[in-house]
């Protein structure tokens, strides 16, 4: 195994980067990948209650890094699933307690033991969004159809290209369908066309995650709600299946949306 | 006038058309570290330069920043005056 090793990203704050990270991870490990998360975010540490394993919690990153454990004893398996893992960030420790150097080394030492490694990493240009990027093969750009999130998007875009450490994806997250229908929304293409980059996913706005994420258990973890089916898709995506997208900011009437949700066997694709 | 017959009318800019015309503005502008008081400066600066050689109408010239893809342009339109004139004589 040569796991690949992908950071999950966005600049801004609250556009679900975290809720991504840990939806892909679970996506993945049940297609039958090993995953391991690595949460970056130090001092601010979320992906561990997102992923409900906070109560599991022994070492965290800079145990590793300072060798007061092995990486082994630092991931956190998740019993629901064969073989996903996480190690989480520090809650308390300073958080340039880890360096791009350390996160490379890391993922060298992770990389033929699994399929995938995620990071999560912390909003900002700082230090732990640059300990996030140093190892990445591939970034994914997580942003929301609002002009704050488009424009910090389009700044990380441009860190992560004259850093050569694409390829850079975009997942266009939180997309409200009826917004979007009638013009008060910026949809895919007009998002598309503004940061001109490559999609890999859009994950409509659904209250499924919130309920979730109040449980700690990710909504990819079965394909039943809208949100959930959406990250299923960027993860078999990132396995290299062609995977249409959702179609969701259409202005199709009811009779052709309804032909289509047949067509695709009940789902919304 | 209720929301749908302004936009039936086509009296109002749907506000997703003003989010995208205003984040191509901001975004030529992050993506350059060009300011727009910047711009202005380069241009007056290249006018000047030109002027030395050839004669030109300063009011028509257009210099503006534009985008292809990910990748940023500066656009001079500079109208020289002879040939404006041998046209309309």
């Amino acid at each position: 195994m040569v796991a690949k090793v992908v950071t999950v990203t966005s600049g801004k704050g609250g556009v679900g980067k975290t809720t991504t990270t840990a939806n892909l991870a679970v996506a993945l490990a049940t297609l039958g990948q090993k995953v391991v998360c690595i949460d970056a975010d130090i001092g601010l540490r979320n992906l561990d209650v997102v992923l409900g394993l906070e109560n599991r919690i022994v070492y965290d990153l800079v145990d590793v890094v300072e060798g007061r454990c092995r990486l082994r004893q630092a991931m956190i398996r998740d019993k629901r699933l064969p073989e996903l893992y996480l190690i989480p960030a520090a809650q308390t420790r300073d958080k340039n307690a880890v360096s791009p150097s350390d996160m490379s080394r890391l993922c060298e030492e992770l990389r033929p033991e699994v399929d995938w490694i995620f990071i999560d990493s912390p909003a900002g240009i700082e230090r732990g969004f640059r300990n996030a990027l140093a190892p990445a093969d591939m970034v994914l750009v997580v942003t929301n159809p609002e002009v704050s999130a488009v424009r910090d998007a389009d700044r990380i875009i441009g860190i992560v290209e004259a850093e050569e450490k694409g390829p850079v994806r975009l997942i266009l997250n939180r997309v409200n369908p009826n917004l979007t229908r009638r013009g008060d929304m910026l949809n895919a293409e007009d998002v598309l066309e503004l940061l001109a980059v490559e999609l890999i996913g859009i994950v409509p706005e659904d209250e499924n995650v919130i309920i979730s994420t109040n449980k700690g258990q990710p909504v990819a973890l079965d394909g039943k709600s809208r949100a959930g089916l959406a990250f299923q898709n960027i993860a078999r995506r990132l396995m290299g299946e062609n995977v249409p997208f959702l179609n969701l900011d259409s202005g199709d009437g009811f009779l052709k949306r309804l032909t289509r949700l047949f067509r695709s066997g009940g789902t919304m694709g | 006038m209720s929301n749908w017959l302004e936009q039936l009318l086509g009296k109002k800019t749907k506000s997703a058309d003003q989010a995208k015309e205003r984040l191509k503005l901001v975004l030529i502008h992050d993506r350059t570290d060009l300011s727009p008081a910047l711009l202005d400066n380069l241009k007056n600066e290249l006018l000047a330069v030109i002027s030395k050689h050839v004669e030109i109408d300063p009011g028509a010239v257009v210099i503006n920043l534009t985008q292809d893809g990910r990748e940023q342009r500066l656009v001079a339109d500079i109208p020289l005056k002879s040939a404006r004139r041998s046209r309309s004589g």
